[in-house]
């Protein structure tokens, strides 16, 4: 960190130390408090940061927002999910520093008087309009003229949230759906619906800052709000990208050694070759390393009802696995066990996988209940001869036998077989062996065991066992 | 060093003169960099433009651009220095036999004998440069770990000569896609810039730079479908790059319009993976040929 300190640059005289404080006065604290506020919600900020972002203030206009935040945001923030955080603490951070300002001087906005006369159907479509093609300034005028119109109609619930729905109802608005046929009229496209939702927030928090003469205590930002927007196939994508990184984990065993020579061997061919540019005398010795050892993965997915909203993920994820690795068996499992290796070899779309994973694999036998029991001894029976210390088993599974015998043994077997076990339940772990599931069972078998239902746990599965390679 | 951007306003303006369309935080990092003399980080899905923003700053400062490409083994040898030990060989060889030892290894120890690779290349230029590390994600964090003294100090250790100091200030820019985790030193020591997609009206902007004779009404109907099929699950969207390929073979085509058949026709142009190409027939191209697309302009 200290060597990014101002005065020890190359070139002081060309770049300048520490400029002198510039901008309105008080604004150096502000800037601290907001630092601090984007530190308790683990956005990294360092001291090297804000004095970057002290000298980009410097050299950017203080007076136009858009350059203003570009700035802190180019210092501050150092990734995409911060660069969110940082926009959504920004926005609430400087609302309520004017708004405590407000308070502290006093002063008070003229209310809108004359709700009476407003025709709502004219002002929905005003509203409609303006969230279409309005300004940003349109919107916030609308949403204030929304919010007295509304007042009329009966007082507030005192909970923004439930108001802000309310009004929305009130006012008609729907986002366009997603893969409509036809354009519904009234239906307004949905980021800019959540940009008038937002202004409605926000005008009826001053109305109630107003109304009780103090600010709410900030509260952390919730998960909803941290997270990026993002649609389902992107999350598909995402999966795609964390496989794609296991892949890599798994595929470079050899990756960690690259700088330890010793584990090189001379690569004769080149180094023959290399020897000819000094006269037939090796000078220059070619390694090559060792060939890493190419993973086998046989993975297991239980698609049973009790899993169903997992058991998408987990197909994706199994979609994700079977584009990265040759090497992989991928088995479906209810009651009965079914490889489906084939099905994903010929099929591409993860459309078409499941559709056909759904009506010809035949896991289900009659109930439609998961027999853990029953597949480990299936799946010993048809792959024992295949599996070795090279393999590598990964269950996808919450471990619910649904009271059946568990037979621990025999999948004790397997893990005993396999190179390396891993268990991936969709289960928080709280819910851990209540109930008919036994994941304790199972669990002194497994070399690691994950809960993961989200992409960043998948992450944090692939570095949790890149990490435990590392050790091994 | 009077080229260097003035303002955002200068540098949006000249980046647009060299045909780079700057948009608000793009321009106002590339004057920061400049002014505040630090590295800048650039990250965003392939093919928006990132490395093209570092050749564009070289163009519009009218400075050298050295490139670093990194790949995956990317080691000092090959991006700061070597010794070119074959000349030093010789040098030994043709030295008479009585010379002393100290005064052969002061002597084969010299700059004489350095290979100079991009990054000494870039501090020791006389006339200050552009300097572009490509794709550092691809390399392994001890390669960002050297990284760190040339970024902060701008100076390199040769144990054998010193501290070469950099004579003049290079303007740095590192580009990823975000394939691996940055660590938290390197990010520290640079600004961050995110590039993502432009949305339709700058994009349609560009293409319309790059390939002027194209009809509005195409174009703007080319970018919408380009947008739409960013908006599909692809193994690999569209790039800013294959939409003026792709308005490039429009124009070479002489399209009249947009509709399914053309875009069957060209498709290959903007996708590249076969489960690809049957996504986007399926769902773009059926909403071509019922004439439903293009009812709803984006504002």
């Amino acid at each position: 960190m200290a060597s990014s300190e101002p005065g020890k640059r190359a070139n002081p005289a060309l770049y300048g130390g520490m400029p002198p404080a510039r901008g309105p006065a008080g604004m150096a604290p502000r800037l601290l408090e907001f630092a601090d506020e984007l530190r308790t919600e683990g956005v990294a900020v360092g001291t090297s940061e804000l004095l970057d972002a002290f000298n980009a203030l410097d050299a950017v206009s203080w007076t136009s927002l858009e350059d203003f935040r570009e700035a802190l945001a180019t210092t501050l923030a150092k990734s995409q999910e911060d660069r969110h955080v940082l926009d959504v603490l920004f926005d609430r951070f400087f609302f309520r520093a004017v708004e405590r300002e407000a308070i502290e001087q006093g002063m008070r906005e003229e209310r809108f008087e004359g709700g009476e006369e407003i025709d709502l159907e004219a002002l929905r479509e005003r509203i409609r309009e303006a969230i279409r093609a309005g300004s940003d300034g349109e919107m916030r005028d609308l949403a204030r003229l929304a919010i007295a119109a509304f007042g009329r109609q009966g007082e507030g619930s005192g909970v923004i949230g439930v108001d802000v729905q309310r009004i929305r109802r009130t006012l008609g608005l729907k986002g366009e759906k997603q893969g409509a046929e036809l354009p519904d009229p009234d239906a307004v496209p949905r980021d800019r619906l959540q940009e008038f939702e937002r202004h409605v927030r926000r005008e009826l928090e001053r109305q109630m800052i107003e109304r009780t003469q103090s600010l709410p205590p900030a509260k952390p930002l919730r998960e909803l709000d941290r997270s990026l927007p993002s649609n389902p196939a992107q999350d598909l994508s995402q999966v795609h990208r964390t496989v794609a990184q296991l892949k890599k984990r798994l595929a470079s065993h050899g990756r960690e050694h690259r700088g330890r020579r010793r584990s090189w061997q001379v690569d004769v061919r080149r180094t023959m070759r290399a020897s000819l540019q000094t006269g037939g005398v090796p000078l220059d010795l070619k390694y090559r390393p060792r060939r890493p050892r190419r993973p086998e993965l046989y993975v297991l997915c239980d698609v049973s009802t009790s899993v169903t909203s997992a058991s998408v993920f987990f197909l994706s994820v199994l979609h994700a696995l079977h584009d990265q690795f040759r090497k992989l068996r991928s088995f479906v499992f209810v009651e009965r066990i079914s490889e489906v290796t084939d099905v994903f070899r010929q099929e591409r779309s993860f459309a078409a996988v499941s559709r056909r994973i759904a009506t010809d694999a035949g896991v289900a036998d009659v109930s439609g209940y998961t027999d853990y029991g029953r597949v480990w001894l299936e799946f010993l029976d048809k792959v024992v001869d295949d599996l070795d210390p090279r393999s590598t088993v990964i269950v996808l599974g919450d471990a619910r036998t649904n009271g059946r015998e568990p037979h621990a043994q025999v999948f004790g077997h397997v893990a005993a077989r396999a190179g390396r076990t891993f268990w991936i339940n969709p289960e928080p772990r709280l819910y851990w062996n209540y109930g008919d599931s036994v994941m304790s069972a199972y669990e002194p078998f497994c070399d690691g065991v994950f809960e993961c239902w989200t992409t960043k746990q998948l992450e944090v599965f692939v570095n949790a066992i890149a990490e435990l390679r590392a050790v091994a | 060093m009077s080229d260097e951007f003035t303002s955002i306003e200068d540098a949006r303006e000249r980046l647009g003169q060299v045909g780079y369309l700057a948009d608000e935080p793009a321009s106002l990092v590339s004057f920061l960099a400049g002014r505040l003399g630090k590295p800048v980080l650039v990250e965003g899905p392939a093919g928006v433009g990132k490395t093209e923003l570092a050749k564009a700053v070289s163009r519009a400062t009218g400075r050298n651009l050295i490139r670093l490409q990194c790949y995956e083994g990317l080691d000092e040898a090959k991006a700061l220095y070597e010794w070119n030990y074959r000349k030093q060989l010789l040098r030994i060889q043709t030295e008479a036999a009585d010379t002393g030892w100290k005064e052969v290894k002061d002597d084969i120890f010299g700059e004489e004998f350095l290979l100079a690779r991009p990054l000494l290349n870039a501090i020791t230029a006389q006339e200050p440069v552009v300097l572009l590390i490509d794709e550092i994600d691809k390399t392994d964090q001890e390669f960002e770990a050297m990284l760190l003294e040339v970024l902060s100090d701008f100076q390199i250790s040769i144990p054998e000569l010193g501290v070469v100091q950099a004579s003049t200030h290079p303007l740095v820019l590192l580009t990823s896609n975000n394939s691996r985790e940055l660590t938290e030193a390197l990010k520290r020591r640079c600004l961050y810039l995110w590039l993502d997609y432009p949305d339709v009206e700058r994009e349609l902007e560009i293409v319309h730079l790059h390939a002027p004779e194209l009809d509005e009404r195409i174009a703007r109907k080319l970018v919408e479908v380009i947008h739409m099929v960013r908006s599909l699950d692809l193994k690999k969207p569209p790039s800013i790059a294959e939409s003026i390929d792709w308005a490039r073979a429009l124009l070479l085509l002489g399209a009249e319009d947009v509709d399914q058949a053309v875009l069957e026709k060209t498709m290959s142009i903007i996708v590249k993976h076969r489960t690809d190409l049957d996504l986007v027939a399926e769902r773009v191209g059926v909403k071509l040929g019922d004439g439903l697309f293009g009812t709803r302009q984006a504002g």
